[in-house]
């Protein structure tokens, strides 16, 4: 479904991802480790399309289509999503607003009707349930004075109810005690389907105790220095980074 | 960088309401003189009272000269060369019910989205429709007549209820009061009219949509509400213009009156033709409007500017009686080469009186957007009260907010807080909305209309979705 083959990208005249291939199938999991400033974040954002990078080589598909020449949100309304690694706080625009443009744009695409709000309300009520998130969560503004832990939550409150083909998880445990990850944990490994796939980008091994990954790779210096399954991982908790640029 | 290519593409939408109406008007040659005066007076069948009245603020406009203290760049204005009368020309006998409206007009009214029809029908809401200069439809009238409601053409009023417009016409925005007041005093052409008998509690909003059509013509509407003790209204103007490439001139003024006890809220959808991406063309929107409080009285403003060349308003409240209270809420919107200084004045007299501003600017292409508000506590106000709060949000690089803020208090027992920002439409919160499958026009609406939420909560519910729709807009080509 993402096929991503020797991508090269600048930030000004920095080049930050010297030559990635990666290949997510439908139904994988993917995790994705690497030291600080290895080039995570930059891959995920390029991925869904924020401004500021430069492409100068390589090539990105998302189901068959170059995803180089799509708009951030034609790339959301076909299914990738990105959890944010800091949520940004958007002052007066309420969660409901918000959670239900974004689904309304996504049934726009698939060629639906908006959904009756009285349906939305329901079904968003139910993904909180499983978030065990409080409803007055949704008349909050996006991410004002949101905990850490809440952010994330919130993030993955958008994810399983816009349901992506392709979701990547950018830093998602990272501010999380053990019961919020646990909760969050589990609204991924929901997620998790034969026909679709996910991107665990992290720093750290201890999400992946709770959502066991299909591939594990190492990214540093701009590159994946090493690929392998789950053990890796485990590998790389013991020895460190350091270890693997054999 | 990327956002302000962005930024600067939604600035290049145009201008939806643009449209001219072909329709016979009657207007007169341009200039300015005492007989232009006579000549309107006479038009309109005035008493003398009104005429005398004109001609002394028309004398006195002549000792004055145009304001130069905001923070704008206006052309100078040649009054000899606009036209200070222009009604569309009907049938002697005015229309009185809509069947006798030219469907031409009603048409301009249904491109504006606002078909008096299903207004009637639908919204509850009784419209005032003032095109160019007259008056030409009032619906619901009978229906408010039953409470003793009086809601009309200005016009009308000075026929049907000549002492009410004897006793308060000039007493909030007396004759000489600026400028722009004393011109409108003396050429005014037509307006709305309200009175809200004794503890009445107006059952529905009151509307006037104001439009101006004829090439050269300025608009000078004048309008008075009046809301008599213990009764309370709401009313709601909202004002579009064609395109044309000449500036045209609209001076109106608004004198709202409410005593003891009463109630006046105030909203103003403003979305005059603003000029193209060059500054060329646009409406002056030069306006004063300002209402008194009686004892325990309360006047509330609230205002969507999103139009107009230049925008000179500050509507403001004589907070005379004790326990009165005033608020003034506001969301001013430029883009391209538009100017806006506006605010408000809060001027507290009696005691106990409380006010609140809540301000809230979006600047945007090359335009400039300024705060300017005054808080005045006499030296009789005790424990008076104001909490002051303006925000600025700024699109691109080129364009410039500025707040002025001015606090005058004789009164030591005055509380007085003023909070003021300054902030960006960030690149993080654009992309993430974006990454949720929100095309980038409505991104930059949802975190505009955030930002104003404080003020369009006021308006009333109607009132509020056109107000959103008009925000989006009006930025649209500023970003993509």
């Amino acid at each position: 479904m993402l096929k991503i083959e020797n991508l090269q990208v600048n930030v000004g005249d920095k080049n930050i991802l010297q030559g990635i291939d990666l290949e997510v199938k439908a139904g994988e999991v993917h995790a994705i480790m690497g030291p600080n400033g290895s080039g995570k974040s930059t891959l995920s954002n390029v991925i869904a399309g924020k401004d500021g990078y430069d492409i100068t080589q390589g090539k990105m598909t998302f189901l068959n289509q170059d995803l180089t020449t799509l708009e951030p949100e034609d790339r959301a309304r076909k299914g990738l999503f990105l959890s944010f690694q800091y949520p940004v706080e958007i002052p007066g625009v309420s969660n409901i607003y918000l959670l239900k443009a974004a689904l309304n744009a996504k049934r726009a695409e698939d060629g639906l009707d908006e959904i009756d709000a009285f349906d939305f309300l329901q079904l968003v009520k139910s993904k909180m349930a499983e978030l065990k998130m409080d409803e007055d969560f949704l008349y909050r503004d996006i991410n004002s004075g949101f905990s850490g832990g809440e952010k994330k939550r919130n993030e993955i409150l958008q994810m399983s109810l816009l349901e992506p083909k392709l979701a990547i998880l950018d830093e998602t445990d990272s501010g999380l005690d053990i019961d919020a990850l646990k909760i969050v944990a589990e609204g991924i490994n929901r997620l998790r389907s034969a026909d679709k796939g996910i991107i665990l980008v992290t720093h750290y091994q201890r999400l992946l105790d709770y959502v066991q990954p299909d591939f594990v790779h190492v990214l540093a210096k701009g590159k994946i220095q090493k690929s392998g399954d789950k053990s890796l991982a485990l590998t790389l908790e013991k020895s460190g980074y350091a270890g693997i640029n054999d | 960088m990327a956002q302000n290519a962005e930024i600067h593409q939604i600035i290049d939408k145009e201008y939806e309401h643009g449209f001219v109406t072909e329709l016979e008007s009657e207007s007169i040659d341009c200039g300015l003189n005492e007989d232009v005066i006579r000549f309107i007076s006479q038009k309109k069948n005035e008493p003398e009272f009104l005429l005398e009245w004109r001609l002394k603020a028309y004398r006195h406009w002549l000792t004055m000269k145009s304001p130069n203290w905001a923070n704008l760049n206006i052309a100078p204005i040649d009054y000899q060369a606009i036209s200070y009368y222009s009604a569309p020309k009907s049938k002697k006998d005015a229309p009185k019910s809509l069947d006798e409206v030219d469907p031409e007009l009603l048409r301009t009214y249904e491109k504006l989205g606002i078909p008096l029809k299903e207004q009637e029908m639908l919204a509850g809401v009784a419209v005032d429709a003032v095109f160019d200069s007259v008056s030409v439809a009032t619906t619901f009238k009978d229906k408010l007549k039953e409470q003793g409601i009086i809601f009309c053409s200005f016009s009308e009023a000075v026929h049907e209820h000549p002492e009410l417009i004897k006793q308060y016409l000039g007493t909030v925005v007396p004759t000489t009061d600026n400028f722009f007041a004393s011109l409108n005093s003396a050429v005014f052409s037509d307006g709305s009219f309200v009175y809200i008998p004794k503890g009445v509690r107006c059952p529905m909003e009151l509307s006037t949509y104001f439009r101006i059509n004829a090439a050269n013509t300025g608009q000078f509407e004048r309008t008075l509400i009046i809301a008599d003790e213990d009764s309370q209204v709401s009313y709601l103007e909202g004002c579009t213009a064609p395109m044309r490439d000449e500036n045209q001139l609209h001076a109106a003024v608004v004198e709202l009156v409410a005593l003891k006890g009463a109630s006046i809220k105030y909203s103003t959808v403003q979305n005059w033709y603003p000029g193209d991406k060059d500054g060329k063309g646009g409406i002056y929107n030069f306006v004063t409007k300002r209402g008194e409080c009686h004892d325990n009285a309360k006047i509330s403003w609230t205002q969507v500017e999103t139009g107009s060349a230049i925008t000179w308003k500050y509507p403001s409240v004589i907070l005379r009686g004790d326990n009165s209270i005033g608020e003034f809420y506001s969301v001013a919107l430029t883009n391209n080469l538009q100017q806006a200084d506006t605010g408000t004045k809060m001027i507290h007299l009696g005691k106990n009186t409380s006010s609140t501003i809540i301000a809230k600017g979006i600047s945007a292409g090359r335009s400039q957007n300024a705060y300017r508000g005054l808080v005045k506590i006499g030296k009789n106000a005790d424990n008076a009260r104001n909490f002051t709060q303006c925000d600025s949000l700024l699109m691109g690089d080129t364009c410039s907010a500025h707040t002025f803020p001015y606090i005058e208090s004789k009164n030591k027992s005055a509380k007085i807080e003023h909070e003021a920002t300054t902030s960006r439409i960030s690149d993080e919160q654009l992309f993430y909305l974006r990454q949720r499958g929100i095309s980038i026009e409505d991104s930059v609406s949802m975190i505009v209309n955030g930002f104003c939420k404080q003020v369009i909560r006021n308006l009333p519910m109607e009132f509020a979705v056109e107000a959103q729709k008009l925000l989006g807009i009006s930025l649209e080509g500023s970003v993509g």
